[in-house]
């Protein structure tokens, strides 16, 4: 009996499967995120200066919470922006 | 006690010898309300993302503090925004994580640029921690 791995497919069978998503806080143990640091907070938000929503960071519910508080806070310090454009 | 972090940003368009008191001032205000400074930090002069006041750019100062009585805070805020030179002010409580991370970046645990993988990064590359996958991409470049 041919097993799996015998088996040749014409395609890559891993291509077209997602990759699973993650949230880096948990994974990394980042328990605080610093308002005054708008490099990082940088990542979770869009080149219009929006937030990035968690089904494209893969943030938990609780990082989220945590990362919107921060770029809000790091908004009312002039470190991001409030409206732009082509932030990146 | 209870730790709480403010950061003010400071009109630059002052003689250089006031913009080194205003800080001292405040810092003396505490003092006087039974704070404890833990650190007192000036971030210095930097570009904001978008105009205050048709100024473009300000002096940023960080004092992390410890008190009792939170009515101090009041006070802080109130003189802050009596004082046409204070362009902003944000005053945060921090919880313990806070605390822990205002120290380690105090010590130098944490790096001034933070390497964080991108979403993206595969799976078996993302298993390492933190510092050693950005020390790894370093010895890469």
């Amino acid at each position: 009996m041919a097993s799996r791995d015998d088996i040749k497919f014409l395609n890559n069978p891993n291509i077209g499967q997602q990759r699973k998503k993650y949230c880096r806080f948990k994974k990394y143990g980042i328990k605080y995120i610093d308002y005054k640091d708008p490099d990082f907070l940088l990542q979770f938000i869009n080149e219009q200066g929006k937030l990035l929503p968690r089904r494209i960071t893969g943030n938990s519910l609780k990082y989220q919470r945590k990362v919107a508080q921060a770029v809000k806070r790091a908004r009312h310090l002039a470190m991001l922006p409030y409206v732009a454009d082509l932030l990146k | 006690m209870r730790n709480y972090e403010i950061t003010f940003l400071i009109d630059p368009v002052l003689p250089k010898e006031e913009i080194a008191t205003i800080p001292d001032t405040y810092l003396d205000l505490m003092k006087g309300a039974n704070c404890k400074i833990v650190h007192a930090d000036r971030l210095g002069l930097k570009q904001l993302a978008y105009p205050i006041n048709k100024r473009t750019t300000a002096i940023y100062h960080c004092v992390e503090f410890q008190t009792d009585d939170s009515a101090i805070i009041d006070k802080m805020e109130l003189a802050m925004r009596r004082d046409e030179r204070i362009m902003r002010f944000l005053t945060v409580k921090l919880d313990k994580y806070g605390v822990q991370y205002n120290a380690d970046k105090r010590a130098g645990k944490i790096p001034r640029k933070r390497e964080e993988p991108k979403a993206e990064v595969p799976v078996e590359r993302a298993s390492a921690p933190t510092q050693a996958s950005s020390s790894s991409k370093q010895e890469e470049e």
